[in-house]
């Protein structure tokens, strides 16, 4: 699957809290959630998620709580892709699960900027920054999580294999 | 695959055991078999819907799967008593045996444990990230999101990948107030908010040893902040003592322990004959201080609670510190025991009356203030000490007001002061 998008940069520590504020946790819309994605954390998330639609962050992002609510917002904003130098563990299998692409890259937080269009080839493993001329590598997943991927979800995968 | 004669950690016996094998790899992938699969009324509605997409009429096991509505309950508005409304329809249409309502639930983390759900040896999964409190108990235990749990509801399996070990040993002796909340806020200072990131947390040492149950389920409950998988702890006296209470004996567990000789990723020696009183100031667990370098910070709201500290430890160490005295007159003071036995120990003491008497708010058990939810939300510009667990950018409120975490020592002294403050400076 190849990503061709501008970059949202993002630092440390992104959490669920700032991803999707519990007072929208009464709801499991979908549409509803994505409203208020970031909106306390970036204001202009809604405007620059328009044209720019990787999310490239540094480490630990989605920490916090279990809430899956926090992708499905990132996904239903429009959001193709994050790469993160680390995820915290629960919203990584979260993403996977619900089938939003997240894949880590040691280099790539440090090196990519704001506005930055990129190229992904997540089958390669190669990140291209088109803007300027640098590659990097995205870090392997294990097979099994790459099947649910391959699946767009985990419940895919499992109607498959039950 | 590990040879037989390799040592293994705790984490690494249990997800063997429940993946069928004789030992498993740090780092490799196991589908192993749950004992719980818990969630709440945030988690499992989304959860249910996950669920029926795969298309079975019935759980892999009607008891094992756990409902508790605790976050948004007595249900604040409309949208959540509908998700609260899905729950026990689904608890009712699948014949979930464990399913605990308003009036009779608890905390989750609070309410599993004091129910004797929980088992040495267990593994544990819940739609809530600080499912990691019954390490307490040797399980292994960790949250995960909607889907996972559907699965899980749906196979009676998890995927996890095992976790290479820290281990903590906590040496010397502790100041007067200091408790596990302290012990874990001053770790997670030490070692970050990823300090832990995948791992499994083993806290260990003389300390633990001597720790109360309430004040370990403390520390097991925060390893999620350091980004732990697993806050584990071994089987002892105190644990065996307090499952006997639950009329869980001995040979209904098993109990797991790490080798003596086996090599952990990290480990950290950590005197605690030297450490205060803790607060993690804003925004992030990881940012803890001495109580007594912040004496300064003027509060709103103090919330005493949670699914860390709204036990009965907790709130005897509130009562302890609010007797005869009143609480500042700007400052909001919530208490909220975190179930219903907690509720009526408190009350059968005299602590709700302490409580009271010195103008706090008690509230039935909720999750409310700690996520921001109801029961004590906070406006713009405002500041809380707070039992709790998190204190990130707009935890409990508005994005402009502030969190700072606390053991319930230092919130009832701080209710009283005002401000920021150590239990000497409020009792007499």
């Amino acid at each position: 699957m190849i990503i061709k998008e501008k970059v949202i940069k993002y630092g440390d520590n992104v959490d669920t809290d700032v991803i999707i504020p519990a007072r929208y946790l009464n709801t499991s819309d979908k549409g509803e959630l994505a409203q208020h994605c970031f909106e306390d954390f970036d204001t202009g998330f809604k405007e620059k998620v328009k044209d720019k639609k990787i999310i490239v962050a540094g480490s630990n992002f989605g920490c916090g709580s279990s809430r899956e609510h926090a992708p499905i917002s990132i996904k239903g904003s429009g959001v193709k892709l994050i790469i993160a130098e680390s995820f915290a563990r629960i919203f990584f299998r979260n993403a996977i699960n619900i089938g939003l692409p997240v894949t880590t890259s040691s280099e790539a937080g440090k090196y990519i900027k704001d506005g930055d269009e990129l190229e992904v080839d997540l089958g390669e493993g190669e990140i291209k920054d088109i803007t300027t001329g640098k590659t990097f590598t995205i870090n392997p997943l294990p097979e099994f999580i790459q099947e649910i991927i391959k699946n767009e979800g985990y419940i895919k995968y499992i109607k498959k294999v039950i | 695959m590990a040879a037989k004669n390799v040592p293994q950690t705790m984490a690494q016996k249990i997800l063997a055991y429940h993946s069928g094998r004789d030992y498993v790899d740090a780092g490799e992938i196991v589908n192993a078999g749950v004992d719980i699969v818990l969630g709440n009324d945030v988690t499992m509605p989304l959860a249910i819907g996950e669920f029926k997409k795969i298309g079975l009429d019935k759980v892999f096991d009607e008891e094992k799967v756990v409902i508790v509505p605790d976050h948004f309950t007595p249900n604040k508005d409309i949208k959540s008593a509908e998700q609260s409304k899905l729950l026990r329809e689904f608890a009712r249409n699948f014949n979930i045996k464990n399913y605990f309502e308003v009036g009779r639930m608890g905390i989750e983390h609070a309410l599993l444990p004091e129910l004797g759900l929980i088992r040495p040896g267990n593994l544990i999964t819940g739609a809530d990230s600080h499912t990691c409190t019954y390490g307490a108990l040797g399980a292994a235990a960790t949250g995960v999101g909607s889907t996972d749990a559907a699965v899980a509801m749906a196979t009676g399996k998890l995927w996890l990948m095992v976790p290479e070990s820290i281990k903590f040993i906590y040496t010397g002796s502790l100041k007067p107030w200091v408790t596990g909340k302290d012990l874990i806020l001053y770790t997670i200072g030490l070692i970050g908010v990823d300090g832990a990131l995948y791992k499994s947390m083993e806290f260990t040492g003389q300390v633990i040893k001597e720790l109360s149950m309430d004040s370990r389920f403390t520390m097991s409950n925060m390893a999620i902040e350091a980004g732990g998988k697993f806050g584990i702890m071994e089987v002892d006296a105190a644990t065996e003592e307090y499952l006997k209470a639950r009329k869980i004996d001995v040979k209904d567990y098993r109990i797991f322990k790490s080798d003596h000789d086996v090599e952990y990723e990290k480990i950290y020696e950590i005197d605690c004959s030297s450490i205060e009183l803790q607060v993690a100031a804003p925004h992030l667990p990881s940012n803890a201080k001495n109580a007594k370098d912040l004496k300064d910070i003027s509060i709103d709201q103090v919330v005493i609670g949670s699914c860390t500290n709204g036990r009965i430890e907790d709130l005897k160490i509130a009562a302890e510190i609010l007797d005869g005295k009143t609480v500042a007159n700007k400052v909001r003071t919530i208490i909220i025991p975190a179930t219903q036995n907690i509720y009526l120990e408190a009350l059968k003491r005299g602590y709700i009356e302490i409580f009271i008497k010195a103008g706090c708010a008690v509230s039935t058990p909720t999750c409310g203030p700690c996520l921001g939810g109801h029961m004590g939300v906070l406006a713009d510009g405002e500041r809380a000490v707070s039992t709790t667990n998190r204190n990130f950018v707009g935890r409990m409120g508005h994005p402009g007001s502030e969190v700072y975490l606390s053991s319930p020592a230092v919130a009832a002294a701080s209710a009283i002061a005002g401000k920021i403050a150590v239990p000497e400076e409020v009792i007499d």
